[in-house]
């Protein structure tokens, strides 16, 4: 069978039972996309579907029919989307397994609220990361957005406080 | 549980042997595709000014570091280290993993490569640094060789030696040569840089290993592809201790992909096939008939009741006894007394356990997510009977580790039970999240009953805590329960200073255990025990200040005294916590201290409960005194962590035993905090400087404590059970 992948055609042999995770990462070699529960809960596989978020572990291959698949490979040349650069930036990964879903949610988010509120973000990242980065990734969308300015967002991260070093030394 | 045994056996041994295993085995290269890049090998080479530095021409420095990352940051905190002393450049710093088979091929050259604890920095700081200023020398004195100058006339900075005199300068690559054929000084007599003399080290560097985390380039090892690879899912009785009788492998014979099934062990089975999806499938399509034993009459309800019995126990259970506790409660006025309770929890590392085997021609590899290379290795070896100087391990960074993918090594030992049956074919040995989520190593169950007593002006006069629970030495390491009593499990009660001491002093003390030890295997989780003692500690703490009278800080601090540090850290936490200062209606402060792995922590947190029981937590404030601080922003990383992976386990987390099994299989029934919950968190920072301490788990202690202490100020009820969702409390 054909599937649209990151611009590109490929053709695979596969059931058409199998979930559309495991045709990108063991059919294609696309394993940016995580496996983290099978049950479409975590989000680790997140893809885009015509350009929306999907969770890739639950969509048999059957149900794609002519849908345009996005993976994180996909996302932009070169690491490029703004999401991505202040991902880096604000050193957002610990163990990086969930980024790669958090990333692709964080960017459909910014495409269809470009200034999201706190409330948008926390409507829209429902991805589960065991690492705890909830926070680095709430601060990174608001400097993709151009909301924060990433020095002040990094100064934050930075800080040994003074007057709590005197508290301990007296 | 023998398979455990025999592998912890053949591990100490290993560890005990390993140095006169050492000199004279070949290296070999191992079989290593392209695509394997991301465990960048390490292979003896001429630029090697030491074991930790490699020196390129284009003056590069790989730094080599021995511990395993798992996302805790010490890739970059110890090539920190490594670097500050070197002087070089840190945009031109590298790294790279050895892996444990040249480790004891040099007889284990690189030490400790074992990753928990929290103890990847504290405990190897001080060798690194030595071998960051001892390749520095090195550098420096080959550079004085070549222009015939003594060494003493030259200054190395960022990676430039300068002599100052004759205004020439050359760089480390230029002399890397050269300086890795000099003798190395002896790392005794090298005098190392002061913190505050520190540029690279102590400072907020960004992670060297961050680029390939957003663009899905990463590789973990569930993402290996090796030619000609199988993939293999396992399947254990789903009871703890029952047995495999039998299965009908013609069943699932013609279903697509499928290789085979493998029995690996009399209680554990794998179906092979050409990807994960089929072997799954099939796996889940294969009849098997298992002998559940005695342990499927076993449930919560009755392990509930075996714990309450070791409450009320007699018998010879003390670890600390300071005057006469129980008769000074009798005796005062005033008398407290709660039984607090913590379940079993499932580490749920976001990558499940997995484990690629290749057995080839002799040699054993293994591809593994691993917080202890040399126990896998070891692991390697005794299954697949290939003697260890033809195994190695390469170490891929971990998809989450939090305490499971150290002592336990059953992965790799089943991959490789696989790999015996398809030699020459690698085999990549996947759990799925539900084989994941009902065979992982628990945190311990365990319950406590804490008793006080107070006197007529609200002093403390005696306090008692019993804690009758699981034992994890029982399971992993015997040898440690000493003269019958297990001190590891009152971890945070302690008398010594320098780990996890109690902060406080009281007239009279005693702390018990009662071991009570279920079928459920059980293993360190983050934080280990500081987790439900921190808990049973600072809680019950909180309904003594309250029947004192005493305001919760002040409470605290007058059984402080002699103990400064934890008291400096507690300050600090309620200084920038706005301790005793007005909040808005409805909003309600708790705070709480504790100490494990060497580090102080304390934290306040500020929440409001509305009548249907949504909490919601408005503020957190973190205090840790880790005695140095090699990164602030990833040990600020790292608290953010602990205190979202602390709130999911009082809020939502719990694995209950239902006809001797687990009954949670996935995220659905173990779910997990996310986003909309997570409470912003502010940290302070105030490392003391005259110790090293962890990072990871002491910040995790604190958390419950802190939010659980607001909730009962803000409901007048404290908390004793837990995760509280069970109790009517869910977090918004």
């Amino acid at each position: 069978m054909k599937l649209n992948v990151n611009g590109r055609v490929r053709e695979l042999d596969v059931e058409p039972q199998m979930p559309l995770l495991w045709a990108l990462r063991d059919g294609l070699g696309l394993t940016g996309t995580k496996y983290g529960c099978g049950v479409a809960q975590c989000g680790a596989c997140t893809v885009y579907l015509n350009g929306q978020p999907a969770r890739s572990c639950s969509i048999p291959m059957s149900a794609l029919s002519q849908a345009k698949v996005t993976t994180i490979e996909g996302l932009s040349p070169n690491a490029s989307h703004a999401v991505q650069k202040a991902w880096v930036e604000l050193d957002v990964p610990q163990c990086g397994y969930c980024q790669s879903g958090q990333i692709m949610a964080a960017a459909a988010l910014l495409a269809k609220t470009p200034k999201p509120t706190d409330a948008d973000i926390d409507a829209a990242m429902t991805n589960i990361c065991r690492c705890g980065t909830y926070q680095r990734i709430r601060d990174a969308i608001h400097v993709a957005a151009g909301q924060k300015k990433l020095g002040d967002v990094l100064a934050s991260y930075d800080t040994l406080d003074a007057s709590a070093v005197s508290s301990v030394q007296a | 549980m023998n398979t455990n045994t025999s592998m912890n056996l053949s591990r100490r041994q290993f560890l005990v042997n390993t140095s006169a295993v050492g000199g004279g085995l070949a290296l070999g290269l191992g079989f290593l595709p392209e695509a394997m890049a991301a465990a960048s090998y390490t292979t003896l080479t001429p630029d090697e000014i030491n074991i930790w530095v490699v020196v390129k021409p284009d003056d590069t420095c790989v730094i080599r570091i021995a511990r395993s990352e798992m996302g805790q940051g010490t890739r970059t905190g110890l090539a920190q280290l490594v670097a500050e002393e070197l002087d070089c450049d840190w945009s031109k710093v590298t790294t790279e993993m050895p892996t444990p088979g040249q480790s004891l091929a040099r007889k284990r050259a690189w030490s400790d490569m074992s990753t928990g604890g929290s103890r990847g920095i504290r405990t190897s700081q001080d060798y690194v640094r030595r071998g960051g200023a001892a390749a520095r020398l090195m550098l420096m004195q080959a550079a004085a060789n070549r222009w015939q100058v003594p060494v003493g006339e030259l200054l190395a900075k960022e990676g430039v030696i300068t002599h100052a005199i004759s205004g020439r300068t050359v760089t480390y690559g230029q002399v890397a040569l050269d300086a890795a054929k000099l003798t190395p000084p002896d790392p005794k007599t090298l005098i190392l840089k002061k913190p505050s003399q520190w540029r690279i080290a102590g400072k907020s560097m960004r992670r060297l290993d961050t680029a390939d985390k957003v663009d899905g380039r990463k590789n973990f090892s569930i993402d290996l592809q090796l030619p000609g690879m199988l993939t293999a899912s396992v399947k254990q009785s789903p009871v703890f201790g029952g047995k495999l009788v039998s299965y009908d492998d013609s069943k699932i014979s013609k279903m697509r992909g499928v290789k085979g099934v493998v029995k690996i062990n009399d209680s554990t089975l794998a179906v092979v096939a050409d990807n994960f999806w089929r072997a799954n499938m099939a796996l889940a399509a294969l009849p098997i008939v298992w002998d559940e034993g005695p342990n499927a009459q076993v449930s919560s309800d009755t392990i509930d009741a075996q714990l309450k019995q070791g409450l009320g126990a007699t018998g010879d259970f003390w670890q600390r006894k300071e005057g006469d506790a129980p008769d000074a409660i009798a005796k005062a006025p005033k008398k407290v007394e709660a039984v607090y309770t913590s379940p079993f929890l499932a580490h749920a590392t976001m990558e499940p356990m997995n484990c690629t085997v290749l057995i080839s021609k002799g040699r054993a590899e293994a591809w593994v997510p691993t917080q202890s290379a040399e126990g896998s290795l070891a692991a390697l070896a005794e299954s697949s009977g290939v003697p260890i100087e033809n195994c190695d391990v390469y170490k891929m960074d971990l998809g989450g580790g939090f305490g499971r993918r150290g002592g336990h090594q059953e992965y790799v030992t089943q991959a490789a039970q696989v790999a015996l049956k398809f030699p020459g074919k690698p085999i990549k040995l996947v759990w799925s999240r539900e084989e994941d989520m009902t065979h992982d190593f628990y945190r311990p169950i365990s319950m406590a009953k804490m008793s006080a007593g107070i006197d007529a002006q609200g002093n403390m006069v005696g306090f008692h805590v019993r804690v009758s629970g699981q034992s994890l030495n029982a399971l992993l390491a015997p040898m440690n329960i000493k003269n019958n009593k297990d001190t590891r499990q009152l971890q945070g009660f302690w008398q010594e200073p320098g780990d996890a001491q109690l902060g406080y002093t009281f007239p009279n003390l005693l702390t018990e255990y009662v071991m009570r030890n279920t079928h459920v295997p059980v293993g360190p989780w983050r934080g280990v025990n500081t987790n439900q003692n921190g808990i049973y500690m600072e809680c019950f703490l909180e309904e003594c200040a309250r029947a004192a009278g005493r305001d919760s800080l002040e409470f605290r601090r007058v059984l402080m005294k002699n103990h400064p540090k934890h008291l400096a850290v507690l300050n600090a936490a309620a200084e920038a916590g706005d301790w005793g200062k007005p909040l808005p209606t409805g909003v309600f402060r708790g705070i709480a201290q504790f100490m494990g792995y060497a580090s102080y922590s304390a934290a306040t947190a500020e929440v409001s409960v509305s009548a249907k029981g949504e909490v919601r937590i408005h503020r957190m404030v973190f205090a840790l005194d880790s005695g140095h601080v090699v990164n602030p922003a990833q040990v600020k990383a790292q608290i953010e962590g602990s205190v979202i992976m602390g709130l999911s386990a009082v809020f939502l987390g719990e694995n209950t035993v239902e006809n001797g099994r687990m009954k949670e299989r996935n995220f659905d029934t173990y779910p997990l905090m996310r986003l909309k919950e997570s409470p912003k968190v502010e940290t302070v920072l105030v490392p003391s400087g005259d110790f090293w301490g962890g990072v990871g788990e002491p910040t995790i202690c604190v958390v419950g404590p802190a939010v659980l202490n607001a909730i009962f100020a803000a409901t007048g009820k404290p908390q004793r059970d837990l995760p509280l969702r069970k109790y009517g409390l869910t977090l918004v």
